[in-house]
């Protein structure tokens, strides 16, 4: 599957060490999104029913398709809450971050 | 077997153009580099030049476009002069920021206001730091032949940076000379295809342009700037092996006449050092030991070149048709400074000339002698000077 | 390939080419881009200018597109892409789409030159407009493309908001003759899909405008974007047509509008707006509708309103 990765970066110490100008491999991520939510997406399984309304909903891709229904990646989740909005049978709940 | 022909300024990049097989050509007219992108867009509609002509609506586009085509892969080129260049201004820095090794030629001509389409140098020098390879033609011949040149440049892999090709408006775009175009074959076997491995590529995608923070962003433009310093040898090099391919070699960064015993040299750029050397020969015969120093490429600056001028008591005069305003004329503030650091006592001299495109004539240019000529001997001469000023405050 | 054109949201991609960004949850316009790109695959180059998607997307050593990507300048999406088109061209590359993804300032504003440029060549490129109604990036500042009426940081409440309407970007467009162009929005997720498989296949310039709320700067709770855009529509403030073969087509008419102030009331930018500001709104939409009913071509098989189905 292509999706953007996150990877092993080490600050370049040499200037030969930084990509010739600004042109660097796609899809390289070295810091995910999920250390600022409020509030976290909760799935309820049994009441999932795979509709992926939410998947498509996700701004971020945060959501993805797994066994006939849906996963979050609390990585890159922003906790937006667009997901729980969406879902037509309210599987999906709000919960405040510790 | 070369053959010669009859042509022009614009005439003689345009075949240098085609001989070199752009991929991508984007055209924006503006006098007096019209003629230029006209011949293009015959040679692309005859297939004598098998490329993509892009009619584009500014020149802004016209060189976002070209970086858009670079990007991908493809050899590119494209052609300016003095509203349009600094039209693209913002484009200029994008594209060497960007590592693109985009030509352009750019015809010299005088920036608004007033308005005027006639030849001065405002509009290049003016843009001396936005990180493009800027080099001057003298005539037709070499227009020609800068054009394949500035590719090899361009394209190395350890340089990446575009090169502008100055050519004075008018005086050398549209006047005729007997120019040798060089065979195709010829070309080939200077100029290899264009390969760059920092390219977008459906196999092995990439993130182009992007920006970066504090952190990152001096160490990139160091890159940069080391690579222009690179360009300094790769400009020589890529001179002298032209010399050998093609048979005409024009001395790298600057070709000196008569220097090496010279009292008085005058520096300049471009078309007019033509006038300057009959001027010089004149003067020789009357036992003055003048010298003339054409600067070919002003970025790099050839530092080391105009050093090598240094000779205690020796008295220069910088002409060049550009002022900054307040101050003196650019060419004067580069060549003063690789000057200084030698700490050999001399006379510099600046001399603004030719303005909105009026005339230097070789009557102007023994009076710059003799001023020089003053100058060596402990006369005061004004620093800086504009030459045939009508009226005067 | 259905002969409809529509995308089923199951029948998508699980790649995702646009992920590990950094915009503000809930926006708008990142939701646009990851649909398109999924419709579109990765043998794609895209274009973005200075704006909130390249600012969140590209920061060394952060490179949130998985496909080939490159920022232009702020004027030169539509040019850079007509360059990449040219070079794809010229090296005779097979396959690939050629993808502007510029806001609504990069669009109207500043990006309209070459924009138009562009469609005159008719550069087999993709243009989105992501519209989240200002200036966004640099916060929250009047575009061309914001409604009468909205506060923006220079167009302060005190002063009733904007004072001009949206620019029609999408009859501009068509009064070029471009081969297709149509609104969409991230309300509408089906639609938007359909519209952008249908843009693949066009032999030349096609441009779809993307209603893509942001609630930063129009002052809502993000979980609210898919919400607000639906009420855009339901109001008649926001339409979803095509324009192809040199007619328009309207792919939905909502029949009774829902009242404005449904619309306006569920964001901050619209809070101080008074009666009067409302009656313009609603009157200019009328004139708008009633040249809408009287003049487009009506939903047909071809363009019709996809709504949601899994």
């Amino acid at each position: 599957m292509i999706k953007p990765t996150i990877k092993r970066y080490e600050r370049p110490c040499a200037i030969s060490d930084y990509p010739v100008g600004p042109s660097f491999k796609a899809g390289h991520l070295i810091s995910t999104n999920g250390n600022y939510r409020t509030f976290r997406p909760v799935v309820n399984f049994a009441a999932c029913i795979g509709c992926l309304l939410c998947y498509a909903a996700c701004p971020d891709g945060a959501i993805s398709r797994h066994d006939k229904k849906v996963r979050v990646d609390y990585d890159f989740c922003k906790g937006c809450g667009m997901c729980a909005r969406e879902c037509k049978v309210r599987a999906i709940t709000m919960k405040k971050e510790d | 077997m070369e053959r010669k022909l009859f042509l022009s300024g614009n005439e003689a990049v345009a075949w240098g153009v085609k001989l070199s097989r752009p991929h991508v050509i984007a055209a924006y007219p503006i006098t007096p580099q019209t003629v230029a992108v006209e011949r293009l867009a015959e040679m692309t509609r005859s297939g004598e030049l098998d490329a993509e002509y892009m009619h584009v609506e500014s020149e802004h586009s016209a060189l976002s476009a070209m970086m858009g085509a670079s990007a991908v892969g493809a050899r590119t080129f494209t052609a300016a002069s003095s509203q349009g260049l600094v039209y693209m201004a913002e484009c200029l820095h994008y594209a060497s920021g960007g590592r693109f090794p985009i030509v352009m030629m750019n015809a010299n001509r005088a920036l608004a206001l007033p308005w005027s389409i006639y030849g001065d140098q405002r509009d290049s020098l003016s843009l001396l730091d936005c990180g493009w390879i800027q080099v001057y033609a003298e005539d037709a011949q070499e227009s020609l032949d800068l054009v394949i040149q500035a590719y090899r440049i361009a394209e190395n892999l350890r340089i990446l940076t575009p090169v502008m090709i100055n050519l004075d408006g008018f005086v050398l775009t549209h006047t005729y000379e007997p120019v040798f175009i060089p065979t195709q074959e010829h070309v080939d076997a200077f100029l290899p295809p264009y390969k760059n491995p920092y390219c977008m590529d459906l196999e092995n995608p990439k993130n182009l342009a992007f920006s970066s923070t504090p952190r990152d962003n001096m160490e990139f433009k160091y890159q940069q700037h080391r690579a222009m310093l690179d360009a300094k040898d790769v400009i020589r090099e890529t001179d002298t092996a032209f010399g050998r391919h093609f048979g005409r070699y024009y001395g790298g960064l600057v070709s000196n006449y008569l220097t090496d015993d010279a009292d008085c040299i005058v520096i300049t750029l471009g078309s007019i050092a033509g006038t300057v050397r009959a001027v010089v020969e004149e003067l020789r015969e009357q036992g003055v030991k003048a010298g003339l120093c054409r600067i070919r490429c002003m970025r790099p600056f050839p530092d080391s070149e105009i050093a090598a001028l240094a000779r205690l008591g020796r008295a220069i005069g910088v002409l060049e048709k550009d002022i900054s305003f307040g101050f003196e004329g650019a060419v004067y503030t580069n060549v003063n400074s690789a000057l200084m650091k030698t700490n050999v006592s001399m006379r510099v001299l600046n001399f603004i000339a030719g303005l909105g495109g009026r005339s230097i004539s070789p009557a102007d240019i023994r009076k710059i002698f003799s001023d020089l000529d003053r100058a060596c001997n402990g006369g005061r001469v004004q620093h800086v000077q504009f030459v045939n000023l009508g009226a005067f405050a | 390939m259905n002969t409809d054109q529509s995308v089923r949201i199951k029948d998508l991609t699980d790649d995702e080419y646009f992920f590990g960004h950094k915009a503000c949850g809930g926006c708008g316009g990142s939701l646009a881009i990851r649909l398109a790109l999924k419709v579109l695959g990765p043998r794609s180059f895209a274009v973005l200018p200075a704006g909130c998607m390249s600012a969140v997307g590209f920061v060394f050593p952060q490179m949130a597109f998985a496909v080939n990507a490159m920022i232009s300048t702020f004027p030169g999406t539509a040019s850079m892409l007509s360059g990449i088109a040219a070079g794809a061209k010229a090296l005779g590359l097979k396959e690939y789409h050629a993808v502007g993804f510029a806001g609504d300032g990069g669009t109207a504003d500043i990006g309209l030159q070459a924009l138009s440029g562009a469609i005159d060549r008719n550069d087999r490129i993709i243009y989105l407009c992501y519209d989240n109604e200002a200036y966004m990036n640099t916060g929250i500042q009047k575009s061309g493309l914001t409604p009468f009426g909205a506060r923006t940081t220079t167009t302060p409440a005190e002063g009733a908001g904007s004072r001009t309407a949206k620019k029609n970007m999408f009859e501009i467009v068509a009064a070029h003759g471009i081969p297709y162009a149509a609104t969409a929005s991230v309300g509408n997720i089906p639609d938007l899909l359909r519209k952008v498989n249908k843009a693949k296949e066009v032999a030349g310039t096609s441009y779809i405008h993307v209603f893509a709320p942001c609630p930063t700067g129009w002052g809502y709770d993000p979980a609210d974007t898919l919400e607000i855009s639906r009420k855009a529509l339901a109001s008649g403030l926001w339409y979803l047509a095509e324009f192809e073969n040199g007619s328009f087509y309207l792919n939905h008419d909502p029949g009774k509008f829902i009242s404005l102030n449904d619309y306006l009331s569920t964001q901050g930018r619209f809070n101080h707006c008074d009666g009067d500001v409302v009656k313009t709104i609603e009157r200019e939409r009328n004139k708008k509708w009633e040249k809408i009913r009287r003049e487009w071509k009506m939903p047909d098989e071809k363009h019709f309103f996809a709504k949601e189905r899994s």
